[in-house]
């Protein structure tokens, strides 16, 4: 993309900064019309993507996700507690999702984003999704029970943006599945009060050989993988995985959720009008 | 067409509408919008000098505070907060008044099904009662996935909560009293042919999300034609109001 009147290089180069930061809609379009971005991509291509399992040890599942340069901590922490009277053999998930001052220079300790709070209703709703006649959820949540009616898994998954760089969904999504997918239930036995109680490690021995309640059941079954992609729509355009400074220019944002038998879970798009088929085919 | 439903209505027919602008007389601009028993009240406060930070001086900017009926403001409240003011950001002409904020107050009374198309329409009459300038309006309604694969409309509370999915959808209101009679459509799809807002909660085969759009659009039309009489209803000394029956 050249410049307006480059005279040398390094004067070329503060031309296309300096135009960038004044104007940066006009700026993405010369890249548009020649079907490229400013970072290289195609149109349709998301960035790469990056996924380490285990990343926080003392969790007992954890994951840390990577697309392009946002990247997202989840990590699980699982506790014992009694379900509620109305389905007593059903366990908890608790989600939370948290943008520290660390992932963006609009986040201050004062303020926190407004995008935050959305996010993670969005999230706790893709994980949770109760429904009373069929249930097509991620996690079924009778696997979270011990013993019916008296002891449950609650399970507290947290997520912490560390760096906000667009599509912080998609990342948190990814890296909540993952996290999940590394899940271990802890052992737990019961002990002379009749509780339950986590164990460390095998435990043998003991109070005269307390079995571990859960033995067989070691990780998590997901019902199916949800997975999410983020769109701006810009004119005829539609840009694949945004980065920060693209969903900033580009007014409309489109996020498609589906599951591993491509059945939509969500269709979220709030924003300036489309054209409808075109669109929602991809 | 099997009349299935808890009160009688078949799967095409919404609940009956009810619209009365200008109920607050400190507000700029204000509207109660019901749905049968769903009922939302709105108020417009602006244009107000003024900017929050970090948004750009030469728009105007919305601000939407969302009041739930009882209970602490939360995580759902923001979000139908963010959803309302994207949805009123993309309908409104923001370059006409710039660097001034227009503030939009939605207040639940009564929560029976489909609340958020309920506050859009609302919200959305409550800007034409302040004569803030918009491009056109936006019309929102609910559809639902039944357990038999077909979509039924504006579900109350108790459809909402045993349906697998369901789809909140926000079109533009159609111009078809307003366009020339004749005049071609170029390849270009008219605009009321597209979405404004789209929120979807549960898992639906993607041909289902589809026919829950071809629905949501024809009843947009039958939407569009209410607003429009309910805003030519002109009478100086009294709020105008409009009550609408649908059958089928």
């Amino acid at each position: 993309m050249s410049p307006m009147n480059g005279s040398g290089d390094l004067s070329s180069e503060m031309e296309v900064d300096a135009f960038r930061h004044l104007f940066p809609l006009r700026f993405h379009e010369r890249h548009l019309l020649e079907s490229i971005r400013p970072d290289g991509r195609p149109l349709g291509r998301a960035r790469d993507t990056t996924l380490a399992l285990g990343a926080v040890a003392s969790a007992d599942g954890s994951a840390l996700a990577k697309i392009g340069c946002t990247t997202m901590l989840a990590a699980i922490k699982m506790e014992v507690m009694t379900p509620t009277v109305e389905s007593p053999d059903e366990g908890c998930i608790a989600v939370e999702f948290h943008m520290p001052p660390i992932c963006s220079p609009i986040v201050r300790p004062g303020r926190p984003a407004e995008v935050a709070p959305v996010v993670s209703k969005q999230l706790s709703d893709t994980i949770l999704r109760q429904v009373v006649v069929t249930f097509s959820g991620m996690i079924d949540l009778k696997d979270l029970s011990l013993v019916s009616g008296k002891a449950a898994w609650m399970a507290y998954l947290d997520i912490y943006c560390l760096d906000a760089d667009g599509a912080l969904f998609d990342t948190a999504l990814l890296s909540a599945v993952a996290a999940f997918c590394h899940l271990k239930f802890p052992m737990v036995s019961l002990n002379d009060d009749g509780r339950l109680v986590v164990v460390s490690g095998e435990s043998k021995g003991g109070k005269s050989g307390k079995e571990a309640v859960n033995k067989e059941q070691r990780k998590l079954n997901l019902i199916s993988i949800p997975f999410s992609l983020t769109c701006t729509l810009h004119k005829n355009y539609i840009l694949a995985d945004p980065t920060a400074e693209e969903e900033s220019i580009m007014e409309t944002l489109v996020t498609v959720v589906l599951d591993s038998s491509l059945r939509l879970v969500s269709f979220y798009k709030p924003g300036g009008p489309v054209l409808a088929f075109t669109s929602a085919v991809m | 067409m099997e009349v299935d439903r808890a009160d009688g209505r078949t799967r095409n027919q919404l609940r009956s509408l009810a619209c009365t602008r200008g109920t607050l007389n400190r507000a700029h601009g204000s509207a109660t919008w019901s749905q049968g028993e769903t009922k939302v009240f709105a108020a417009v406060f602006g244009p107000k000098a003024g900017m929050k930070k970090n948004e750009n001086p030469e728009k105007a900017c919305i601000e939407v505070i969302w009041k739930p009926k009882t209970g602490q403001i939360g995580k759902p409240e923001k979000e139908y907060e963010m959803i309302l003011k994207t949805t009123l950001q993309s309908i409104c002409l923001l370059t006409v008044n710039p660097n001034t904020t227009t503030s939009i107050i939605v207040q639940v009374v009564n929560d029976d099904g489909a609340l958020l198309p309920c506050a859009i329409n609302a919200a959305c009459a409550a800007l034409v009662d302040a004569g803030i300038p918009l491009k056109h309006l936006a019309v929102a309604i609910c559809c639902c996935l039944a357990d038999g694969g077909y979509v039924i409309l504006d579900p109350c509370k108790l459809e909402e909560q045993r349906t697998k999915a369901f789809a909140y959808l926000v079109f533009p209101n159609s111009l078809a009293s307003v366009r020339r009679k004749g005049l071609l459509q170029v390849e270009v799809e008219p605009v009321e042919h597209g979405i404004i807002t789209s929120v979807t909660r549960g898992v639906m085969p993607v041909e289902d999300y589809l026919r829950c759009l071809e629905r949501g659009r024809a009843v947009s039309a039958k939407l569009s034609e209410f607003l429009r009489r309910s805003m030519q209803l002109q009478a100086p000394s009294e709020s105008p109001t409009a009550v609408f029956e649908t059958h089928s």
